[in-house]
């Protein structure tokens, strides 16, 4: 097509072409928007939190009381800290992220190697301990009832100290199994059943004249209700419905189910992103160290993932403040 | 393409020499904005306790320093700082504009919901 017309005569004027006003490249820019795209669905995920926060606000579960382990640290209430630890982590990864782009426009190829390393051993050490996290939170620790209408109700003891139902609760023989597709039928399922049943946990509380009930209201001090000996009884006996150890979809010890579902989901979301952005950053790792980068002359593929990598860091900054300050 | 960053933080109060040095000193900001709130998170300090614009004080606090991290993360580690003034708007003023109308709306509405639970419309306390 010699006869093609190349020129538009307009080269060199606003409209003719290559103009770059906001000097970013094409890659660059489309990272950026899918950014606001992906921050738009985690402040989506984020907002519904609180609006169903705000729908229950006299009888949410107080997060501190929630997240109070730390490995290694059994049986010690250390509320945060392993989070704040979390939270380092990834502050830590996106800095040795940022300076993999810095070195990369120094052309030093070696210590982007490094830096990408470092933020991968960084990804992979936040994702386990988050794993960690959810399986701590599935397990539960002190076990509860729920009632009819659906409420949690804990029990402490005079001081207002934690019970845990095996502290005063004796599991008897039962009769009753869990269900397995393998004896019965076989399109029906059941979850693991609860060590104790409603009935043994009204005799233990029976017996045990210093354990009282919790409810899930929040009282003018910001703690949960503690209620008297009698309305413990009253209440247990008459609306207690299912014995509850730890979290899952349907059911949650520490308060209300969307509780869970909402941790599930957005640290879920959240550690998704983690996950890729690992999987993506060792891919990065790899082309570095065969020197695609050198033969390209440009670093900037490593400055495009970072920006993915920081952004996974702000939007943790946001899940910490939403799910264990607030 | 040249790769001049803007090394001052804080409206020109700290001036860094390097770019290296800036990150460093990025890193040292939000790490004490982090223990600061963590800090608050634990001990609750109950003169923080008052209810400010119907929310806690301390929760207010935690939403501003959430901001102020939000704000290094993006405008340092991002690059934002060293961005054309039209993609840093086209990207934060977007952004910040959806999320505090989707916000308004969905706490509005769960407060409203939250009202017709308490004052004793719907029984569900049982």
């Amino acid at each position: 097509m010699s006869t093609t017309v190349v020129n538009t005569g307009t080269e060199g004027k606003t409209w003719g072409g290559g103009n770059e006003p906001l000097k970013a490249s094409y890659g660059k820019m489309m990272m950026w928007f899918f950014i606001v795209s992906d921050a738009l669905t985690f402040s989506g995920f984020l907002a519904a939190y609180g609006f169903s926060r705000f729908k229950f606000i006299e009888s949410w579960p107080i997060a501190d009381e929630v997240f109070t382990h730390v490995p290694f640290l059994h049986g010690q209430e250390l509320p945060m800290i392993y989070v704040a630890f979390m939270t380092f982590i990834l502050i830590m990864s996106s800095v040795t992220m940022v300076l993999a782009v810095d070195a990369g426009h120094k052309m030093n190829k070696t210590k982007v190697t490094w830096y990408m390393f470092l933020t991968i051993i960084g990804g992979l050490i936040f994702v386990g301990s988050q794993a960690w996290e959810w399986a701590t939170f599935i397990k539960g620790d002190y076990g509860a009832v729920q009632t009819k209408g659906g409420n949690i109700l804990q029990f402490v003891d005079t001081d207002g100290h934690r019970v845990a139902l095996g502290d005063f609760v004796v599991a008897e023989h039962k009769d009753r199994t869990a269900h397995e597709r393998k004896n019965g039928l076989w399109f029906v399922d059941e979850g693991t059943l609860p060590t104790y049943t409603v009935d043994e946990v009204i005799k233990g509380l029976e017996s045990h004249e210093n354990v009282l009930v919790r409810t899930q209201i929040i009282n003018e001090e910001g703690e949960k209700t503690v209620l008297s000996r009698a309305e413990s009884l009253k209440q247990i006996k008459e609306n207690g419905k299912a014995v509850v150890e730890g979290a899952n979809l349907y059911v949650n010890e520490y308060g209300s189910p969307l509780f869970a579902d909402f941790f599930f989901f957005i640290t879920g979301f959240h550690g998704f992103h983690v996950f890729s952005g690992v999987v993506i950053n060792i891919i990065i790792f790899f082309n570095v160290i065969l020197g695609t980068y050198e033969k390209r002359k440009s670093y900037e593929m490593v400055e495009k993932v970072g920006l993915y990598w920081h952004f996974v860091d702000l939007v943790w900054v946001f899940v910490f403040t939403f799910f264990y300050l607030v | 393409m040249g790769h001049e960053h803007k090394l001052e933080i804080l409206r020109g109060l700290i001036k860094f020499k390097s770019n290296t040095q800036k990150i460093w000193g990025v890193l040292i900001l939000l790490s004490i904005v982090t223990a600061v709130e963590v800090v608050l998170g634990i001990y609750k300090p109950e003169a923080l306790m008052t209810q400010v614009l119907s929310m806690k004080l301390l929760n207010w606090i935690f939403i501003i320093l959430t901001i102020v991290k939000a704000y290094y993360i993006t405008w340092d580690f991002m690059h934002m700082r060293d961005e054309t003034k039209a993609l840093r708007r086209m990207v934060v003023w977007t952004a910040v504009f959806l999320i505090c109308y989707l916000v308004f709306i969905l706490l509005q509405e769960g407060g409203y919901i939250e009202g017709v639970y308490s004052s004793g419309f719907v029984k569900r306390d049982f």
